[in-house]
């Protein structure tokens, strides 16, 4: 049966999370008419994250209950391009979400600017390092925007989103306190810190001591009652413990169904469909023009097309890049001939650190919120620190002040503790107050091999091809957070714990099973021409101009820096762009 | 059976003791109850709704080697955790809720993660006939048998995947196993296990209960933070 047309709209948003409300928020005013499609339900507070059920580690955490479905829709994932893929069964590695607000209702808050260290990196290399520093293998790229272009956007989104944290750069005059190596603002964070936890305190004098430059980690918790710029309302963060993977009972955690979605939902001419699941893109007969969307209503099954004049995917990164793949958008890349460049620059994120235990004293791991901790950028966003010791690009942050002490996830031994029995039971009991752990975080730089493509065997629900993943680490990976890693030990002998116990060694490749970050960027980067890239600076498709992409999958590389700062800042550098300039006059923006 | 009335009198205790410690502030404190008559207190139901008898004791005699009695807890079945399980296998989780089950099926790498075409309560099933199918042939018994030496080697050597199921991976089963008895000590007790909150007890994790603007402040010289644990029952 042909899907069933509706009447045409002026736009149609895919998804309705960070940017996708983003986009909602700032193109409603403009009158015209929005229709956006989530593949989700419906999401509030009241209903979705009251207490106490919202505080149930088992369905939450170990269920992933607020998380995407795979038994939906899912990828296929491979370390090596002559392995053959499989599909990820169940979540592991990431959590993308499903439902208004997407992983913006379960994310941990910490929001970061990325600036030029990030934004220029090919450029900063070459210079310092000479261009033969840059392996062949390592497809990096400058963005194709400045930090200076996007700092207003930095603050929109922060004042939006609301954040707890100390400026280190304010027009260029540096903060005792904050981050030196940050880029410079033009205002402070919309709140002061959160209240800093025994393990920040001591993590900020250790690191100090031994001459580094710690700060509070940015954090979208409200460290006070806060209104925002849309007069959306946060109340104080309770740290209760229960943030990351949960929504906030408290409306402080900085999230799209308390700040943008509200807002912009106030615009009659914003029509948000839920469990409407977008299936591809459709294009006329040139393949260079967007006709509207096909998707299909998960409720009832039935397929619709709707007709709209500029289509804006703000899905998760993997399902920007998935859809993008599926409607025949730009070049596939094609790992073998490495030509092509829809799916490639595929990036994630590297963990290392060291877990402290301390006899003499209890750090109520579960008066936390997921941002809390002290941080620092020494090895990160440090152009001083000189990379060529050890021969890699890129770098860590190193954190502590742990995010929760949800018992089934965390009770913490040192090595060599039996895993069952007595002996377990007493070293649990004995150390679930008193362990503590530094992370370390590590940027993951392009390789020619990791990327996106389309599966040619597995199929999701509605029958179409998963994403295939293929990504392994690579040698500047392992080094990167091998440093890090070994600097978390220096610090942490520095606090005389009674153990100090090394972070697995991830030497045996990326795993799908264990939880490492919702970090995923690129497949859709962004870049000054078209072939190099898939997307001009404002997210738009060089191949068919309307269409637009938000989301990391724009990003070219992967930072050790959390990601939605950029992609917040992006959405609304977008919709600044497409409501200032596309809708006036359609057409390439650059 | 003396067991149950064990089991009855514990939670009973259990009621008790949560309704006469709730001093709990902030806006939480207004939803929960000031004292509830025990009377008002549900048992969790025990039987079992899912495993056959043999894997009762199977889950019994593993629950128990894992989480003894001592001067800790009591033992995982006298605290529900074979229950726990029995109802994970029985609901959503057990059934293949959110599990991708179309095929091919293939082996993959251990980086690939979980490739069975069995919802886990197929594969906790399946496992537990292989289990003990093997130490039928080595020790000359079910698991629920053996003796505790016994069942601890079993155990270290599927872990350390130097035992071999037949026709079941044994460390996936080991894993899978290892993650519903963490749960089944450490989940809030409406899901059967964890009762009498023993699990939270024996860390010292206050459960549900967090409205900690001001114990940030006031707890973050190296004093432990203690209270009477709250789980979902308590506040709802
Ligand atoms: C546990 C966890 C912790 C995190 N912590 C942090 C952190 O501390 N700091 C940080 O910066 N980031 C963090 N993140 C990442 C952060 O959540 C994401 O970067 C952010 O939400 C991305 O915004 P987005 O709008 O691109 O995607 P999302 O917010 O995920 O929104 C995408 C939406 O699109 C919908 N959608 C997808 N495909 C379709 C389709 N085909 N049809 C219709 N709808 C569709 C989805 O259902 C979803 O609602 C965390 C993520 C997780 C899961």
């Amino acid at each position: 049966m042909a899907p069933r047309k509706l009447p045409p709209v002026d736009i149609v948003i895919v998804g309705m999370g960070w940017a996708g409300g983003i986009m909602a928020k700032e193109l409603g005013p403009t009158g015209l008419k929005i229709a956006v499609l989530e593949r989700g339900g419906p999401r509030s507070t009241q209903d979705d994250f009251n207490i106490p059920q919202i505080r149930d580690e088992l369905r939450f955490h170990q269920r992933t209950g607020l998380m995407m479905d795979t038994a939906k829709d899912t990828l296929t994932v491979r370390n090596k391009l002559s392995e053959e893929a499989l599909p990820m069964r169940r979540l592991g590695s990431f959590l993308p979400g499903e439902g208004v607000g997407g992983s913006g209702v379960h994310w941990n808050g910490v929001n970061w600017r990325w600036a030029d260290q990030d934004l220029k990196i090919r450029s900063h290399y070459e210079q310092r390092y000479g261009k033969a520093y840059i392996p062949a293998d390592m497809p990096l790229r400058d963005w194709a925007v400045g930090y200076a272009e996007l700092e207003p956007f930095y603050e929109k989104f922060e004042y939006t989103t609301g954040v707890s944290g100390k400026a280190g750069n304010l027009k260029g005059k540096l903060q005792p306190g904050g981050n030196p190596y940050e880029g410079a603002r033009a205002k402070d964070y919309p709140m002061p810190p959160l209240t800093p936890s025994l393990a920040s305190n001591m993590f900020t004098k250790a690191a100090t001591e031994v001459g580094f430059h710690p700060f509070p980690r940015p954090a979208s918790q409200a460290s006070q009652p806060w209104v925002n710029r849309d007069g959306q309302q946060l109340g104080q963060c309770q740290y209760c413990g229960f943030c990351e993977r949960f929504g906030c009972e408290s409306n402080s955690k900085g999230s799209p169904h308390i700040t943008v979605i509200p807002v912009a939902l106030k615009n009659q001419n914003v029509d948000l469909r839920t469990y409407s699941w977008v299936q591809k893109v459709l294009l006329d007969s040139t393949g260079k023009k967007a006709t509207g969307v096909l998707y299909v209503n998960v409720k009832t099954g039935e397929e619709l097309e709707q007709p709209a004049d500029l289509v804006i995917l703000s899905g998760y990164q993997l399902n920007n890049v998935h859809l993008l793949l599926l409607s025949g958008i730009g070049k596939p890349y094609d790992p073998k001939t490495r030509e092509g460049i829809v799916g490639a620059n595929y990036c994630y994120q590297v963990q290392g650190g060291v877990t402290l235990f301390f006899e003499d004293r209890a750090f109520n791991p579960f008066i936390s919120t997921g941002s809390l901790g002290a941080i620092m950028d020494d090895f990160h966003y440090n152009q001083d620190f000189d990379r060529s010791k050890i021969g890699t690009i890129g770098g860590a942050t190193l954190a502590m002040g742990g995010p929760h002490g949800r018992p089934i996830n965390y009770h913490p031994t040192p090595p060599g503790t039996p895993q069952w029995g007595s002996e377990f039971k007493r070293a649990t009991a004995k150390w679930y107050q008193g362990a503590v752990n530094i992370a370390a975080t590590g940027s993951v730089m392009p390789h020619a091999d990791n990327c996106l493509t389309l599966d040619p065997t597995y199929k999701n629900r509605f029958g179409q091809p998963l994403l295939r993943m293929t990504f392994d680490f690579h040698d500047n990976d392992y080094k990167v957070i091998g440093q890090a890693t070994d600097a978390a030990g220096v610090i942490a002998k520095a606090m005389n714990p009674k153990i100090i116990a090394p972070g697995a060694s991830r030497r045996s490749g990326w795993s799908v099973v264990p939880y490492q970050t919702t970090h995923n960027t690129g497949g859709a980067i962004m870049g000054a021409q078209p072939g190099a890239s898939v997307v001009n600076k404002f997210g738009q498709s060089w191949d068919v101009p309307n269409v637009f992409v938000t989301s990391a999958a724009v990003f070219p590389h992967n930072s050790a820096y959390n990601p939605t700062g950029p992609v917040g800042a992006l959405a609304f550098f977008a919709a600044d762009a497409i409501k200032n300039r596309y809708l006036k006059k359609p057409g390439m923006l650059v | 059976m003396s067991d149950k009335v064990r089991r009855r009198d514990l939670l009973l205790g259990a009621g008790v003791v949560g309704a006469a410690a709730l001093p709990i502030a902030g806006p939480a404190a207004a939803q929960a109850p000031a004292a509830k008559p025990p009377a008002a207190v549900h048992p969790a139901p025990a039987g079992y709704m899912f495993l056959k008898p043999s894997e009762q004791a199977f889950v019994e005699a593993l629950v128990d080697h894992m989480i003894p009695a001592d001067e800790l807890t009591p033992s995982g079945t006298d605290i529900g955790v074979a229950v726990f399980i029995d109802r994970a296998c029985s609901g959503s989780w057990g059934r293949g809720d959110r599990l991708y089950m179309q095929g091919p099926f293939k082996a993959g790498t251990a980086n690939q993660g979980y490739q069975l075409p069995l919802t886990p309560a197929e594969f906790y099933q399946q496992g537990i006939a292989a289990s003990n199918a093997y130490c039928r042939k080595t020790y000359g018994k079910a698991f629920d048998r053996i003796t505790a030496a016994e069942k601890e080697a079993f155990l270290k050597g599927l872990q350390a995947s130097k035992i071999e199921l037949a026709g079941v991976p044994g460390r996936e089963f080991f894993d899978m196993v290892y993650q519903t008895v963490m749960e089944g000590l450490f989940a809030d007790p409406i899901y059967g296990g964890n009762r009498d909150m023993v699990g939270w007890r024996m860390v010292g994790f206050p459960g549900v209960s967090a409205n900690n603007a001001e114990n940030i402040k006031k707890y973050n010289d190296g004093m432990p933070f203690k209270a009477e644990p709250l789980g979902i029952a308590d506040m709802s």
